[in-house]
C-alpha cells in the first residue's frame, strides 16, 4: 500500500480510529438516502452497497469479514427495503468474495470491477425481488440502475482509495 | 497486482481461532440477516419502530438541506420575476379579463348548487386537515417508493391518513415517528386507490407501477374504453381518500387498463397536506 500522501512525520492514526474510517465512511454513503430529492424512479445507485464493495476488494483487511452484516443493517433502516434484505445480501457478497479469493490469485481493477458489477447486479435484482414480491420486476428500469451502478463504482474505489491513502499504514 | 500472502494465519492459535471465529460470525450475519427479512416478510410493521427513530434524526438533517437548495432555486425566479413584471402584469390583467365573465357564471352555477343541495338534504364531509409539511426525502435506490414527511405524531399524523398536494393525491401515511412520517407514494407498486373517472363517474382502481406512473384498471368484467386524457378522481370508496381529489390522467386510450401520469409530482419544493380519514377508523377488534 502506497502510505506516500501522508505526511511521514506525523504520528500513524491509532488502530481504533484507522479501523472506524471504513465504517464510518459506508454508513455516510448509506445516509445519502437523507438528500433532499424525492425520486419517482429508482435509479440512484445504491451508495452503501457500492462502498462497502469498494472497500472489500480495494483494502481487504479494511473491514472484518462480519462487517457486512451490521453496515447492512445500518443500511436497511434508511434504505426503505424490507428490514434484513441488505444484511442478507452484503453478508452473502462478503462470503462470496472471501470464496473467490481462494481462486483468483493475481488481481487487477478489471477483475475487481467484474466482480462488483455481478455483485451489484444480483443484489439489486435480489433486493427487487424481495421488496416487491408480488409484482413483476421492470426490467428496463432495473437494467438502467445496474448500467448506473456498475458505472459509479469506479468513483466509490477512488474514494475509498482516496481515504485509505489518507489514513495511512495501520499502527 | 501480486498475489497476496496475508491470508495465513502462522502458528499463532490466537490469529487462527480469531480468523476462524470471523468467518463464523459472518455466515450467521447471513442467518440473522435471512431471520430478520422473513419476520419482516410476514409482519411489515414490526421494524416501523426503529426505522422511524433513524427517520426521526435523518428528516430534520432532510429538512435543513431541502431549505437550503429550496432557497438557492428561488434565485432564478426572483431575478427572472425582476425583469419579466412588466410583461407579467399586462398578461395577469387580460387573463382577469377573459376570467371575469366565467367567474360570474362560477357564481352562479355555486348558488344553484348549493341550492340543490340544501333541496336533497345532502350532510357533506368536509375534509380535515391535521398539518401542513413537506416531503424531504425518498428511498431514491429501492424499489418501494416511500418518502419522508418531516411531521410526526407529536403533529397528529396517524398511520393511514392521506396525503395530497396542491395538485392532487401523493399517497398515504404508512408509519409513523415521533418527528418523522413515512408516505406510501401512489407510484408505489403496493399502492391501490379506488378512483372513477371525472366524466361519467366509471370506477377504476389506480395501481402504483414503480416507474413513476400508474396503471388505471377497470372495476367491471366488461370491457372498458379508456380514452388518452381521461381525468380521474378519487371515489371515496374505502372510506380512506376523500373523494373527489384529482389522482391522474390516462397517457394512452386503451380497454381495460391503461397507462397514466399522475398530478401530483411530489418535490420537496411542494406542501404536502396530511388528512383525517375520509370515515373514521373501525376500531381493531379484540380492543
Amino acid at each position: 500500500m502506497s502510505a506516500d500522501d501522508r505526511n511521514p512525520f506525523s504520528p500513524p492514526l491509532p488502530p481504533e480510529q484507522a479501523r472506524a474510517i471504513p465504517w464510518i465512511t459506508v454508513m455516510l454513503a448509506s445516509a445519502l438516502t437523507v438528500l433532499p430529492v424525492i425520486a419517482e424512479v429508482p435509479l440512484l445507485p445504491p451508495p452503501g452497497l457500492l462502498m462497502l464493495l469498494a472497500w472489500r476488494l480495494l483494502a481487504r483487511f479494511a473491514l472484518r469479514p462480519w462487517a457486512a452484516a451490521p453496515l447492512g443493517f445500518w443500511d436497511d433502516l434508511l434504505s426503505g427495503q424490507p428490514l434484513g434484505s441488505a444484511v442478507l445480501l452484503w453478508s452473502l457478497c462478503f462470503l462470496a468474495i472471501e470464496l473467490l479469493e481462494t481462486r483468483m490469485v493475481y488481481r487487477d481493477f478489471w477483475q475487481e470491477w467484474l466482480v462488483a458489477a455481478v455483485a451489484i447486479a444480483l443484489c439489486l435484482l435480489a433486493g427487487r425481488l424481495i421488496a416487491l414480491p408480488r409484482a413483476i420486476p421492470d426490467w428496463p428500469l432495473l437494467a438502467a440502475q445496474i448500467a448506473t451502478s456498475v458505472l459509479a463504482f469506479p468513483v466509490a474505489v477512488r474514494a475509498a482509495a482516496w481515504i485509505d491513502r489518507k489514513r495511512g499504514p495501520l499502527a | 497486482m501480486a498475489p497476496v500472502r496475508d491470508r495465513r494465519t502462522g502458528f499463532s492459535r490466537r490469529r487462527q481461532y480469531g480468523v476462524f471465529l470471523g468467518y463464523v460470525l459472518a455466515v450467521a450475519g447471513a442467518v440473522v440477516g435471512a431471520a430478520l427479512l422473513v419476520a419482516s416478510a410476514f409482519d411489515p410493521p414490526l421494524f416501523a419502530g426503529l426505522r422511524m427513530t433513524a427517520a426521526a434524526t435523518t428528516a430534520p438533517v432532510s429538512t435543513l438541506l431541502a431549505n437550503a437548495t429550496r432557497s438557492v432555486a428561488d434565485v432564478p425566479g426572483a431575478v427572472g420575476d425582476w425583469f419579466a413584471v412588466h410583461a407579467r402584469n399586462r398578461q395577469l390583467a387580460e387573463q382577469l379579463r377573459h376570467q371575469h365573465q366565467l367567474l360570474t357564471r362560477a357564481r352562479g352555477l355555486s348558488y344553484e348548487n348549493r341550492r340543490l343541495r340544501a333541496l336533497l338534504d345532502l350532510r357533506e364531509r368536509a375534509a380535515q386537515p391535521v398539518v401542513a409539511a413537506r416531503l424531504v426525502s425518498s428511498t431514491a435506490a429501492s424499489g418501494r417508493r416511500f418518502a419522508l414527511l418531516n411531521a410526526g405524531r407529536f403533529s397528529g399524523v396517524a398511520v393511514g391518513m392521506p396525503v395530497r398536494g396542491p395538485v392532487g393525491l401523493i399517497g398515504r401515511v404508512v408509519e409513523t415517528g415521533p418527528n418523522a412520517a413515512r408516505i406510501l407514494l401512489l407510484v408505489d407498486p403496493e399502492s391501490i386507490v379506488p378512483v372513477r373517472r371525472t366524466r361519467d363517474g366509471v370506477p377504476a382502481i389506480a395501481a402504483g407501477r414503480g416507474d413513476g406512473s400508474i396503471d388505471i384498471r377497470s372495476v367491471y368484467t366488461t370491457n372498458v374504453r379508456f380514452g388518452a386524457g381521461d381525468l380521474f378522481v378519487t371515489s371515496g370508496t374505502g372510506g380512506l381518500y376523500p373523494p373527489g381529489v384529482p389522482v391522474a390522467r390516462v397517457l394512452r386510450g386503451g380497454r381495460d387498463t391503461v397507462q397514466a401520469r399522475p398530478f401530483a409530482v411530489p418535490d420537496t419544493l411542494d406542501f404536502a397536506l396530511v388528512e383525517r380519514p375520509f370515515m373514521p377508523m373501525p376500531a381493531e377488534p379484540g380492543r
